[in-house]
């Protein structure tokens, strides 16, 4: 049985200037231990999908419809009390910006010791003690020095660090992280994600890694969602997303990679137009107007499914037939999306 | 590339940029100084792309806005076509700054959002003189086609455009002045991946039409490696390793370049498994109080007793490689005992050979 089960989950905000879809019917599960990474550019839905597992898009102007049950219990309609035992404690999440999720004025440990202390019966003395272990298993070197230090004192990959310990600090079965690399340097990047692996190994527990860059995905998932404009285009383990693309959408953003592993090509490819806007999102495929392969056909909305007979849980959304979506993606014996040659 | 004997466009030699930390109510005394920029040299010719990476804090921004002048140098020259202007008047610089422009990371804060498009892009160039009245907005209009906008957009403000549509709009307004020099900030890393591939494109299209010179500031190393001709690596003020982009990629002299390189997850989940990645330990030192001699040795792997007593020379390792290192790596005996110490290497770097066998792998 899978850990957390999300149907069917549609998220609107009503705004001055009309509805935003912002999730538009995703449907997803995430297995015990499993590491779970979503990709998709900003404003594809895929951070308010996650916030709103939390409950924290909760308000007067939002409509969430569908479900999000873990270990019984839908957390869609469970009331914000009975979500307030589950967030930090079962579910912990890390944001994109550690300086800004850390309170300037309190020392990081007190930090620490509250997000321990409302979950748990509790002495100070212990509490503190295990502020302590945490910094350590972060690897926060000095850690029973740096516990009194205030957030400023740390730099932005300790910080980040500090987050991380905070959201273990219940044991919990599922980290959701959302781009938790993205405000950090390279080499800090390469610690935070090697950080990230051994914790996950070591306590067995799942991840959710929300993030825009399909390197840190390659780094860490088991399997991948591909989301674009509210919606998930593309399901699979993380080699047929890598190896097997089925939506040009994906093809378009592992052709649009520079990687440092091939030679440079003269050009980049791109993917040609902008992101719809989710207040009048198109007709059909969402992906339509920005794809070179569409029909007549794409005016409907292909349903996510699956189109491959040997990879049953590999969906897509997309009409094409599998066979000539296979040659139509290789654009210079690579992967990437191209006008199909006249 | 131009051949070697013509002046390049810009020359930047031992450019020194230091902050004063002050203390005290009454009297502001200097207690200390962020070194943001510490000795930089760099030879920029016209018509190609000098990439510049490295870590925030490393002094990226602030060597550019040195360059650009709007940063008062502490020290060094800057030559513009052969014409010093470090240290020049407001006056003297008016006619130099048309010709040197810049593009900034922020499309969001980089644009008065009170202006129209074509303010935006249209004052700079009726305050230059360059148009004026019909003709102006002719050519705002021309420019905002050239970016991939549309001429419409003339009258919108910059709140009605995504940020990769706002950073064509920076582009056309540093475009508008014809200049020989452009200074890209950190374009593309606001950017989402398939908006950054259009506007990298964009910018590649618009140096073979108007025959411009970058320096393209960036700290992901694939969309500098795509845009770079010769790529310049800075570390906490001071530049490590300047290549030519295909020798920087495939030998990397400098373990701080190896290092860097080898944090860049790949996009491949096997060659990204079978890879053993060279993880860095700890973090970037404060350019307040860097480290003593070689400012990496705190994080290098390879460090040893030299690396904290002598400043490494800057030395050209041949194949136009030039690094500062005591222990380079990805150099054969040969090419360590032939290295030279180049005239660019900076005034408190020691005299010391690097190592000549090459040095064990990690």
């Amino acid at each position: 049985m899978s850990l957390l089960q999300v149907s069917d989950l549609q998220v609107r905000f009503e705004t001055e200037d009309g509805t935003v879809k912002a999730v538009d019917g995703v449907s997803f599960e995430v297995d015990a231990g499993e590491a779970l990474g979503i990709v998709g550019e900003s404003g594809c839905g895929k951070s308010v999908a996650n916030l709103t597992i939390l409950g924290l898009t909760r308000g007067q102007n939002t409509t969430v419809s569908g479900s999000a049950m873990f270990e019984g219990e839908d957390l869609i309609a469970t009331d914000t009390e009975q979500l307030q035992r589950v967030r930090g404690n079962e579910i912990a999440m890390i944001f994109q910006d550690p300086l800004s999720s850390l309170h300037p004025f309190y020392k990081v440990g007190a930090q620490l010791v509250e997000a321990i202390a409302v979950h748990q019966e509790i002495g100070r003395e212990k509490a503190r003690a295990r502020a302590v272990e945490l910094l350590g298993l972060v690897g926060v070197p000095a850690p029973e020095r740096r516990v009194d230090d205030y957030p400023h004192e740390f730099s932005g990959g300790m910080r980040q660090r500090a987050m991380i310990a905070m959201a273990l600090a219940n044991d919990p079965k599922l980290l959701i992280a959302d781009e938790p690399t993205t405000a950090l340097d390279v080499t800090t990047q390469a610690q935070i994600l090697q950080l990230l692996e051994r914790l996950q190994d070591e306590l067995g527990m799942a991840v959710i890694l929300v993030t825009h860059d399909l390197g840190v995905i390659a780094e860490i998932a088991d399997r991948v969602l591909v989301m674009y404009a509210g919606r998930i285009v593309e399901q699979g383990t993380l080699d047929e997303i890598f190896y097997d693309p089925q939506h040009p959408y994906t093809w378009g953003l592992l052709g649009s990679l520079s990687r440092l592993d091939r030679p440079r090509p003269k050009r980049l490819p791109q993917i040609r137009g902008l992101p719809p806007s989710l207040l009048s999102p198109p007709q059909g495929c969402h992906f339509r107007p920005r794809c070179p392969l569409a029909h007549k056909q794409c005016e409907k909305v292909p349903p996510l499914e699956s189109r491959l007979p040997e990879a049953p849980a590999h969906l897509d959304r997309c009409w094409l037939e599998p066979e000539k979506k296979r040659s139509l993606r290789v654009v210079e014996d690579r992967i990437g999306l191209e006008e199909p040659a006249a | 590339m131009m051949s070697a004997n013509e002046t390049p466009l810009l020359e930047v030699r031992h450019l020194v940029k230091h902050f004063p930390i002050k203390s005290g109510v009454l009297i502001d005394r200097e207690v200390g100084r962020v070194r943001a920029v510490d000795d930089v040299s760099l030879t920029v010719n016209q018509g190609e792309t000098l990439g510049l990476v490295g870590e925030s804090g490393c002094g990226k921004s602030t060597l550019c806005r040195t360059i650009l002048q709007l940063l008062e140098p502490t020290s060094g020259s800057v030559r513009f076509e052969g014409q010093e202007i470090a240290g020049a008047s407001q006056r003297e610089l008016r006619p130099v700054r048309r010709q040197m422009q810049m593009i900034f990371q922020d499309p969001y804060a980089s644009l008065n959002p009170r202006k129209r498009v074509g303010q935006i892009v249209g004052d700079p160039m009726r305050l230059h003189g360059l148009a004026s009245g019909a003709e102006l907005k002719r050519d705002v209009q021309a420019l905002l086609e050239r970016v991939g906008l549309s001429p419409e957009h003339y009258n919108r403000f910059p709140f009605e455009f995504s940020g990769g549509q706002r950073q064509r709009i920076g582009i056309a307004r540093a475009l508008g002045l014809k200049p020989k020099l452009i200074v890209a900030d950190e374009p593309v890393s606001a950017l989402d991946v398939s908006i950054q591939a259009q506007i990298i494109n964009l910018l590649d299209d618009l140096q073979h039409e108007f025959g411009l010179t970058y320096i393209f500031v960036a700290h992901d190393l694939g969309v500098v490696r795509q845009v770079s001709d010769r790529i310049a690596v800075m570390y906490l003020g001071k530049i490590v390793e300047s290549a030519t982009a295909p020798e920087l990629y495939s030998n990397p002299v400098h373990p701080y370049t190896v290092a860097l390189l080898s944090a860049v997850p790949i996009p491949d989940p096997k060659e990204n498994a079978a890879r053993e990645p060279l993880i860095i330990e700890g973090d970037v030192p404060s350019p307040a109080d860097p480290p003593p001699a070689c400012r990496f040795h705190t994080r290098c792997p390879w460090a040893t007793e030299i690396c904290s007593e002598v400043e490494p020379p800057l030395m050209d390792f041949g194949e136009g490689r030039i690094a500062a290192c005591h222990h380079p790596r990805n150099v054969s005996r040969v090419q360590a005992n032939g290295a030279q110490i180049v005239p660019e290497s900076p005034k408190s770097a020691g005299e010391t050979r690097p190592d000549s066998e090459p040095a064990p792998t990690v």
